[in-house]
Order: structure tokens, then C-alpha cells, then sequence
């Protein structure tokens, strides 16, 4: 297809088309382009409402501020260990989970199946979630914040769907072989179920990255805050009594807003980065999703 | 006919008779039966055969019968005058005491209130935005705008709400939002986006179609490549405009998408996110900010009266089922299957 040909037909129609969705697009990229040109400018700057989306009286000072805050640098990379883990665990609960609800012949595989739906549609609520995570001595803990997340029945029933259409001659010859179930899953539906697992890993991984609401009810000490609650504390209940501040404040280097805006920046850098995996394979996760398991 | 006849002949060859499923489904339990006491065996040998399968299944059964299935049984507490140190089931149980004690609070129906005017806002609002894009994305002819817009466009779902909470304070606030200095320096009045009720609910709900209006594209386009191209040249044959075209041919194509997307967001209208009234409310708009599911934090977890907070969830887990199960029911009606 040559780009040139395709242009020459182009209409106004066309044109008033992109003008559309262009401004869409920008509608969804100034704030953070926004919130970016905030953390790199000067106190005085922002102040005055100079500042739009290009920084004014460039410098680091912000970012400077935000890792010598130490709490903030500890909450990064306790969230960064804490998604890494909670994906490799949630992964494992996941893929021995959905391999066998792939198989037909299993007894009991539509009770497990109903059990397993039936989650995604009640449940009991977050008291009761809460009791039991005292009852069972998480309260606290960094296991509060992996284990009752380690499967989502949602994707377990994307995954589930994704095995079955591994042609099922495969397994069967594997099985003349004389594997065993373990070996057919590592050697024969891992490898070929490659996209679904990159897919599946990156949801598990940002959700874990941008959970919150567990951390709020579950987490008391401060060195377990992952970054979404370090956030919340810092920009939005407005209860800042860090000393790092204080400090900064004192020395008129950065103001709150463009401290505020690179701990924003912290949030969201990872998401960014893995945007581009996750781009590439997600809309095939959403219509696995789509069709019934 | 053809199972029974196969099982006759297995039986005229001397064989012990197994269930006929077993027969047709599987050739291998078949050469098992060939050994004696296949018949107590039936059901316990698929059991003993597929021993891998449930040694797998057994952490993550394990795992919903644990932080799923106990926190059901856990609702009892709305039923029970919950002590925390005699323990769920040594406290004394009221019945539905505190349900009466929960229709009786205002601030319930309010947050109930709440809950349904921001959802139906949202389905009102939001629901037809993904629709157009969709729409308009499809008549995008240049491939590299295509794609550059529905990355873009894509982008904002996968940041959290409390990025978007912050950010929304840091553009909107009164005093120090980036918006209202920049409309102070035009010499016009602040707008309190976030502190006036009625703005807030327009803030919420437009963030809401920040975060989602793209990400809602994605199964209409889907729907929209599936449409026979055919289709679009006969209309141009007929010298159809674009907008005809649009109208005639890929809105009517995408209806079956649009009926499902819209009985499913019927269905979730008794439930609300957390995150978002949470990040976005302020005691300044909690007449309106605060809904079941930040009322349920309120009362629970910050007050810790468990026994109402555990009633004010059940209550909702109840009735956002009987929506879903209503949602279940019209699809099969309207479309002829459901929507689980």
C-alpha cells in the first residue's frame, strides 16, 4: 500500500474526521503532558500560572526532592518487589488452575467451573474480607496485598479459553508419549500460549501496581505503603508532615505543587513503560475475554 | 442409536459393561474395564486417572474455598451483634436488626441515592462516547493516525485513579488548579470543579469518560472489521455519503454489540467502584461524593461498626445480583443468550 495513493483520495470529510479524533487524542495527553511540565519547572513559575505544557525555569529540583524523601524511595521499590512477586504468584495460581479446567473428560469440572464464576458475581463484601484477613493474622503484612488478589476468575476464564484452543492432538500424542500432565503444560501449552501469559502478566502486574483500596483498608505501617497509597497521602488527604518537605519548603526550592506533580510522575513512569507490551497484546486478551468461556 | 449398538457388541464379546458415555468419550477407560472390579471402579478410576489434574487444582480451589467462600459465610455478622472478642460465632445473633437499623439512616440513602444517580449519570453520558469514536476511528483512512490515536486513546485506562485523582486536583483545585490560575489570569472567577456539588458530579463523571471513552472502543471496532465489506461498495455503487454509510451500514452493524454493551452496564448499576468517588470526593461535596461502597469503608472499617457495615454490603451484594441476573434475563430475551 503506498501512503501517497491513499492520500490523494482523501476528502475534507476525511480531514474533518482526524481534526475529531485529533482532539480527542490531545484531550487525553495534555493533562499529563501538563503534570510533566509542572515537575520540571520553577517555584515562581507555577505560582504566577506560567507553566502550561512546556516547563518554565527548567530544573530537577522536584525529582532531587522526591528521592531524598525517603519514604517515597522505600514505598517505590517495596511496590516494585511486591508486583514483581504478586505476578509470579498470581501467574502460577492462574496457569495450574486453568490447564486442567481445560480438560473435559475431569470429574468435576463444571462444579469447579460454577464455583469459580460464582465468585465474579457476589461476594462478600470488604468486612468480612477484612475479619478474615485478621482471622488469619495478614492484617499488616505484605502477603495481605498478594494473596487475596492471587486469582482473578476473570482471567483464569480468559487463560481457560486460551488453552482449549491449543489443538487437543498435541496433548494426545504427548500423552502416547508417556508425559505426564506437568510436562504437557510446561513443554507443550506454555510455550505456545506465549502471548496470553505476556498478556495476562501485564494486566496482573498493573492492576497490582495501581491497587489501592487493599492497602488503604489492610495496611497500617508506613514502610508497606505501596506507591498508590504513598500518593494518596502525599497529594490528595493533603496530610503532609514529612520532614523531607518541610525541609524543601523551608529552603524555597521546590513547592508542593511540582513535588506533587513528580511523585505523580513516579506513578505513572512504569505504567509507560509497559504500555507498549501491553498495546501490542491486549486487544487480543479483550476479545478472549469476549467470547464465553 | 450408535452407542447402544457399539456397547451390544462389546457385550456379545464378552465384555463387562461400562456406562455408555464412558464408551463414547473415552476408549481408554474402556481398556481399563477390561480388568475385573471395573465396575465399583467407574467412578472412582477418571478420579484416579486424572490425578495430576486435581493435585493442580488443589491450591487454587484452595484458594477460592479460603478468600472467597469464607468471606460468603462471613456476612453472617450483618446477622449478629458482633463482638471482637467473643468472635463471629460466639456473638448473638439479632436477626435482621441491623437491617432495620440501616433503612433508618439517612446518610444510607443517601450514599444509595448516590450510587445510582452517579451510575445512570455515567451511563448516560459515557455510554454514547465510545459509540462515536468507534465510529469515527473506523473512517480513518491514514493508518499511522489510526493507530497513533487509538494508543493514545487507550493510554488513560491503564492509569490509576489515584493518578487521575491527583491530577485532577492539581488542574481543577480552586485555589492552586492550574485551570482556574490560568482563568484568574484571563481575569475571570475561579470555577470550583471539585468543591461545588453539582460541578463535582460533572468532574466525576468526566474523568470517568477520560480514563474509558477509548478503551470502550475496542469491541465496537472489533465489531466494525467484521462487517462484510461488501456491503460499503454496494452503497457506493448507490453513491452513499459517508455519513449515510456510517448511518445505514455500520451503526446497524454494530447493534448487537450496542444491546449487549448496554444490558451488561444496566446490569453493574447498583455496584461502584471505590477508587474513583474515593479519590475524587472531599468533605466539602460528600452529599454527593459519598456512595455504598466509601460509606461501607466509613462505617466499617474507620467507625468499625462491623455488624452495620457487613449489612449496608450485603445489602448491596444482593441487589447489584438481582441486576445482573435481571441484565441475564433480557439479554437471553433480546438476543437469545446471556450475558455470563
Amino acid at each position: 500500500m503506498s501512503n501517497a495513493s491513499k492520500l490523494n483520495r482523501l476528502r475534507p470529510v476525511d480531514y474533518v474526521i482526524m481534526i475529531f479524533i485529533g482532539i480527542a487524542s490531545l484531550f487525553c495527553l495534555l493533562p499529563m503532558v501538563h503534570i510533566l511540565a509542572l515537575s520540571f519547572s520553577s517555584n515562581g513559575a507555577i505560582m504566577a500560572g506560567k507553566v502550561t505544557l512546556w516547563p518554565v525555569g527548567f530544573n530537577l529540583d522536584a525529582y532531587k526532592a522526591v528521592f531524598q524523601h525517603a519514604a517515597m524511595v522505600r514505598s517505590l521499590g517495596f511496590t516494585v518487589v511486591l508486583v514483581v512477586l504478586f505476578t509470579a504468584i498470581a501467574m502460577f495460581m492462574t496457569v495450574i488452575a486453568a490447564y486442567p479446567l481445560t480438560k473435559h473428560k475431569l470429574r468435576g469440572r463444571n462444579f469447579f467451573l460454577l464455583m469459580i464464576v460464582f465468585t465474579m458475581f457476589f461476594s462478600g463484601g470488604i468486612i468480612p474480607d477484612y475479619l478474615l484477613m485478621r482471622g488469619l493474622k495478614l492484617l499488616d503484612t505484605m502477603w495481605v496485598l498478594i494473596l487475596p488478589g492471587a486469582i482473578s476468575a476473570f482471567y483464569l476464564i480468559i487463560l481457560k479459553t486460551f488453552f482449549s484452543s491449543i489443538p487437543v492432538e498435541l496433548e494426545e500424542s504427548a500423552r502416547m508419549d508417556g508425559a505426564s500432565h506437568f510436562r504437557i503444560l510446561w513443554n507443550v501449552y506454555l510455550p505456545l500460549s506465549l502471548p496470553a501469559l505476556a498478556t495476562l502478566s501485564l494486566f496482573y502486574a498493573v492492576g497490582r501496581w495501581n491497587g489501592f483500596q487493599d492497602a488503604l483498608i489492610y495496611i497500617s505501617s508506613s514502610h508497606l505503603y505501596p506507591i498508590q497509597l504513598k500518593l494518596y497521602e502525599l497529594v490528595i488527604s493533603g496530610q503532609v508532615s514529612d520532614m523531607a518537605i518541610m525541609e524543601a519548603q523551608n529552603r524555597g526550592a521546590p513547592v508542593p505543587e511540582s513535588l506533587k506533580a513528580a511523585s505523580i510522575m513516579f506513578g505513572t513512569v512504569p505504567i509507560l513503560l509497559v504500555y507498549p507490551w501491553l498495546q501490542r497484546y491486549f486487544i487480543s486478551g479483550v476479545m478472549l475475554g469476549a467470547v464465553k468461556g | 442409536m450408535k452407542a447402544i449398538k457399539f456397547t451390544e457388541k462389546k457385550e456379545a464379546e464378552g465384555l463387562p459393561l461400562l456406562t455408555r458415555t464412558s464408551r463414547r468419550m473415552d476408549a481408554r477407560t474402556d481398556r481399563r474395564s477390561e480388568n475385573p472390579g471395573a465396575r465399583w471402579g467407574r467412578s472412582i478410576i477418571p478420579v484416579i486417572r486424572d490425578w495430576q489434574l486435581y493435585l493442580m487444582l488443589i491450591l487454587p480451589l484452595a484458594y477460592f474455598v479460603v478468600f472467597k467462600y469464607i468471606p460468603m459465610f462471613g456476612v453472617v455478622v450483618a446477622f449478629k451483634d458482633y463482638n471482637i472478642f467473643k468472635g463471629i460465632w460466639a456473638s448473638e445473633w439479632i436477626g435482621f436488626a441491623a437491617f432495620r437499623e440501616v433503612f433508618q439512616m439517612d446518610m444510607f440513602w443517601n450514599a444509595l441515592r448516590n450510587t445510582f444517580v452517579l451510575n445512570i449519570l455515567d451511563l448516560i453520558i459515557g455510554f454514547p462516547i465510545p459509540i462515536i469514536l468507534a465510529l469515527l476511528l473506523n473512517e480513518l483512512r491514514v493508518r499511522w493516525f489510526k493507530r497513533t490515536a487509538q494508543t493514545v486513546l487507550y493510554l488513560p485506562h491503564f492509569i490509576s485513579w489515584i493518578i487521575i485523582g491527583s491530577i485532577a486536583i492539581q488542574l481543577l483545585a480552586t485555589n492552586s488548579g492550574s485551570v482556574n490560575i490560568f482563568l484568574g489570569k484571563l481575569g475571570l472567577d475561579p470555577i470550583p470543579f471539585l468543591g461545588d456539588p453539582l460541578l463535582w458530579i460533572f468532574t466525576y463523571v468526566g474523568t470517568g469518560i477520560w480514563r474509558d471513552a477509548g478503551w470502550g472502543t475496542i469491541l465496537y471496532l472489533a465489531a466494525l472489521t467484521s462487517i462484510n465489506k461488501e456491503l460499503y461498495e454496494a452503497a457506493d455503487v448507490d453513491g452513499a455519503t459517508r455519513l449515510r454509510k456510517m448511518w445505514h451500514i455500520s451503526l446497524p452493524g454494530i447493534r448487537p454489540t450496542i444491546v449487549i454493551l448496554l444490558i451488561i452496564s444496566v446490569g453493574h448499576m447498583a455496584s461502584i467502584g471505590f477508587d474513583r468517588p474515593f479519590t475524587l470526593g472531599n468533605p466539602m461535596v460528600s452529599d454527593v461524593s459519598e456512595v455504598i461502597s466509601t460509606y461501607v469503608y466509613t462505617v466499617g472499617i474507620q467507625s468499625a461498626r462491623y455488624t452495620i457495615a457487613t449489612a449496608i454490603g450485603l445489602f448491596q451484594a444482593v441487589v447489584g445480583l438481582i441486576f445482573l441476573l435481571g441484565a441475564d434475563y433480557t439479554s437471553r430475551r433480546v438476543n437469545g443468550h446471556g450475558i455470563f
